[in-house]
C-alpha cells in the first residue's frame, strides 16, 4: 500500500513528538551534568506501566491516569537520582553507562517478572478512537492528541526555561556548571528538579507511546537507541535540537518503513551516523 | 597504575615483561578441563573464544580509554567471512582464520579514521551507529549471510589435515586456546612496550599527549585496527568451530555482554577480560535453565555492584586487597 506524502509526514510527525517527549528530559539532564543517563527509558516504561495498570486494574480514564504516570515516574527518578546516580557525577561516562545499563538490564527484567512478556493491551477511551477528517484529510485523532500534547508540552519547557528564575538557573547550569556555582547557584538542587522532571517526561511519553508503538518488557532497550539518537543529534541540552531531530527521525523513519520497508533500520541508523559525522556536536550542540 | 618510586621508563617495562609465577599457573591450569571435565570442552572452546573478544575490546577500552557500543561489528564481520569462505568450498581453517582477520582489520582500519576523531558521547553513539548498521546490512542481504536463519551449509575440514572437529569439541578447544595464548601473547607484548605506555597516556590525557610528541590519533588507528583483527579472529573462530553464523553475532547484546565481562574482570588489565569470561560463561552455563529475563536481573544487579563497589573489576578489587595486606604485615 502507498500512503500519501502528506500522511506519511502527520504519522512520522506524530511518531517523531513521541520521540521528542521521551528524550527531551535526557538532553537537559545530560548537557547540565554531563551524566550519561542510558536508564532514561527505564522511567518511560515505568510510566508506560502505570498507566497500563491504573487504567486496567483500577479502571481510571486513560486521560486520569497520564499525571499518575507523570508523577510516579518523577519520584521513582529522585530515589534513584538520590541514591545511586549521584555518587558517579565526576566518574568516568564508561561508569556511568555501565551503572546506568545494569539499572536497564534489572528494570527489564522486573517488567518481566511482574507483567510477562507479552504487549500491554490498552483501553482508550472512545473520542482518542478513530479518525477526524479535517479539510478532506482523514486524521488518526489519537495522533492529533499526541501533537497537540506535544506542542503543549514544548511552549510550556520553552517558556519556563525562558521567562522563569528557575528556568535561568538551568540555563546557566548547563552553559557553565563551574560558573553557575560560583555564582551561588545551587547546581545539584536544580539537577535534581531537572532530572525529576525530565524523567517524569519519559514516563509520561512512555504511557503516550503505548498506543504508537506498543508496550512489552523490552520497552527501556529497543527505545534507549531511538532517544540516544534524538539527543546525540539534536545536540546536549537544546530544546529545540531535540524538537528538530525528534521530528526530522520520526518522518524519516516513518517514511523509509513506508517506501524502503527491506532496508529496515537501516536508513535511520545511517543518517545518525552521518549528521555526527558532519557535527559531533549535535545540530543545535555548542560544546 | 600509579608508579610508587621514579624510575626508568625501560626498567619499569622490562620488569612488567618477565613472566610471574602465577601467570605460568594459570595458563597451566587452562589445560585441566581436558582432563577434569571432558564433557564440557565445547563450553571451554565458547569460554576461549569470548576471552580473546574480550581482549581485543580492552586494548581498546581499557588500554586507550575508546568506549565502544558496537566492537560486535568486528566480531561479527571475522565470523562471517570464516563461514562464507568454507561456505563456499574452502574448508581449510587456519587459511580462513588468516582471511577473516585480515577482512576485520580492513574493517576496522577504514573505521579507525572516524573512531580516532570523536570522543565522549559522540564517539559511544557513533560506535553504536556502525555496529547497528552493519547488523542490518547482515539482515537485509539474506541471499549472502541468510538472514534470520543464519548461515547454513559451513563445512569444516579438519584442522592440519589431521584433527577433525567433533562434537566433543577437543581439537574446538586445543584450537580456540591455543589462538587465544597466541593473541594474548601479542598484547602482552604490545601493552608492555612503549607503545602500550602511549595508550595508557592517550587514556589518561588525549589532548596532552600530541603536546609532548606522541600523536593521538595515529596511535588510535593502530591499535582501533589490531584489536579488529582479533576480534575478526575471535569470530572466525566461533564459525569454525561451531559451522554456523548468526546475526546475532552483530548483535549490539554481544556488544553489550562483552563490555559487561571486561568491566567485570577488570578493564585495563590483560587477565580481565580472560577472567570475565570465565566467570560469566560459566555461570550462564549453570543458570542456563534459569529465563533469560531473570539471567539479565542478576547480571544488572553485579553491574550496578561493580561500578558502586569495585571500580576496577574483580581483578581491580583483589589487587587492591593483596595491596593492603602486604600494606598492613
Amino acid at each position: 500500500m502507498i500512503a500519501s506524502a502528506f500522511g506519511v509526514l502527520f504519522d512520522g510527525f506524530a511518531y517523531g513528538m513521541l520521540l521528542f517527549i521521551l528524550s527531551v528530559g535526557l538532553s537537559v539532564t545530560l548537557g547540565m551534568m554531563n551524566f550519561v543517563n542510558l536508564a532514561h527509558c527505564s522511567f518511560a516504561m515505568l510510566g508506560g506501566f502505570v498507566t497500563v495498570t491504573v487504567t486496567n486494574e483500577l479502571g481510571w480514564p486513560f486521560l486520569a491516569s497520564l499525571p499518575v504516570a507523570f508523577l510516579s515516574a518523577a519520584l521513582v527518578s529522585v530515589a534513584f537520582e538520590r541514591v545511586l546516580y549521584r555518587r558517579l557525577y565526576g566518574a568516568s561516562d564508561l561508569d556511568q553507562c555501565l551503572l546506568t545499563i545494569g539499572i536497564v538490564f534489572v528494570s527489564v527484567a522486573v517488567a518481566a517478572y511482574i507483567y510477562g512478556t507479552i504487549q500491554q493491551p490498552l483501553n482508550l477511551p472512545p473520542y482518542l478512537r478513530g479518525t477526524v477528517s479535517i479539510l478532506g484529510q482523514s486524521f488518526g485523532a489519537y495522533r492529533l492528541f499526541l501533537i497537540g500534547i506535544s506542542i503543549a508540552i514544548t511552549v510550556a519547557l520553552v517558556a519556563a526555561l525562558e521567562y522563569t528564575r528557575f528556568g535561568a538557573q538551568v540555563r546557566a547550569a548547563v552553559d557553565n556548571q563551574r560558573m553557575a556555582r560560583g555564582l551561588g547557584i545551587d547546581v545539584d538542587r536544580v539537577f535534581a528538579v531537572t532530572f525529576a522532571l525530565g524523567s517524569g517526561l519519559a514516563g509520561l511519553g512512555g504511557a503516550l507511546a503505548i498506543e504508537i508503538v506498543g508496550l512489552d518488557h523490552a520497552f527501556a532497550f529497543t527505545y534507549l537507541i531511538y532517544v540516544l539518537i534524538v539527543v546525540a543529534v539534536g545536540g546536549l541540552g537544546s530544546i529545540a535540537g531535540s524538537f528538530v531531530a525528534a521530528s526530522v527521525l520520526g518522518i524519516s523513519d516513518m517514511a523509509g518503513k513506508y517506501y524502503f520497508p527491506e532496508l529496515g533500520a537501516f536508513l535511520i541508523y545511517f543518517v545518525m551516523v552521518a549528521l555526527l559525522m558532519w557535527r559531533p556536536m549535535g545540530l543545535f550542540g555548542r560544546r | 597504575m600509579a608508579l610508587s618510586t621514579v624510575t626508568e621508563p625501560q626498567r619499569y617495562l622490562a620488569a612488567q615483561i618477565r613472566w610471574q609465577p602465577i601467570e605460568i599457573a594459570f595458563w597451566l591450569a587452562t589445560l585441566l578441563p581436558f582432563v577434569l571435565t571432558p564433557n564440557y570442552l565445547v563450553l571451554a572452546s565458547h569460554i576461549a573464544i569470548t576471552a580473546l573478544f574480550a581482549l581485543s575490546l580492552d586494548l581498546i577500552l581499557g588500554y586507550a580509554g575508546i568506549v565502544s557500543l558496537g566492537h560486535a561489528a568486528y566480531f561479527g564481520f571475522g565470523s562471517y567471512t570464516a563461514g562464507l569462505i568454507a561456505k563456499w568450498g574452502w574448508g581449510e581453517p587456519l587459511t580462513g582464520l588468516v582471511l577473516a582477520a585480515a577482512a576485520a582489520g580492513a574493517l576496522g582500519y577504514v573505521t579507525s579514521f572516524i573512531i580516532a576523531r570523536f570522543r565522549h558521547l559522540a564517539l559511544i553513539m557513533i560506535t553504536l551507529g556502525l555496529g547497528l548498521l552493519l547488523a542490518e546490512a547482515a539482515n537485509s542481504a539474506s541471499w549472502l549471510t541468510g538472514g534470520a536463519d543464519g548461515l547454513q551449509g559451513v563445512r569444516m575440514w579438519t584442522l592440519f589435515g589431521v584433527f577433525p572437529f567433533d562434537l566433543y569439541g577437543t581439537t574446538a578447544y586445543s584450537y580456540s586456546l591455543v589462538v587465544l595464548f597466541l593473541a594474548f601473547l601479542v598484547a602482552r607484548r604490545l601493552i608492555n612496550s612503549p607503545f602500550g605506555l602511549a595508550l595508557r597516556g592517550i587514556r589518561e590525557n588525549a589532548i596532552r599527549m600530541p603536546a609532548i610528541g606522541a600523536p593521538s590519533p595515529a596511535h588510535i588507528r593502530k591499535v582501533y585496527t589490531i584489536a579488529a583483527v582479533m576480534a575478526g579472529i575471535a569470530g572466525a573462530l566461533l564459525a569454525q568451530t561451531t559451522e554456523t553464523v548468526s546475526l546475532e553475532t552483530l548483535s549490539f547484546a554481544r556488544s553489550a555482554d562483552v563490555l559487561v565481562i571486561l568491566i567485570l574482570g577488570g578493564a585495563g588489565r590483560l587477565y580481565g577480560g580472560i577472567v570475565g569470561a570465565i566467570i560469566y560463561m560459566v555461570a550462564r552455563d549453570q543458570f542456563s535453565g534459569m529465563n533469560p529475563q531473570y539471567w539479565y536481573f542478576w547480571i544488572g544487579t553485579l553491574l550496578i555492584a561493580v561500578v558502586i563497589f569495585l571500580p576496577n573489576g574483580i581483578l581491580g578489587g583483589m589487587a587492591r586487597l593483596v595491596r593492603s595486606e602486604r600494606g598492613r604485615a
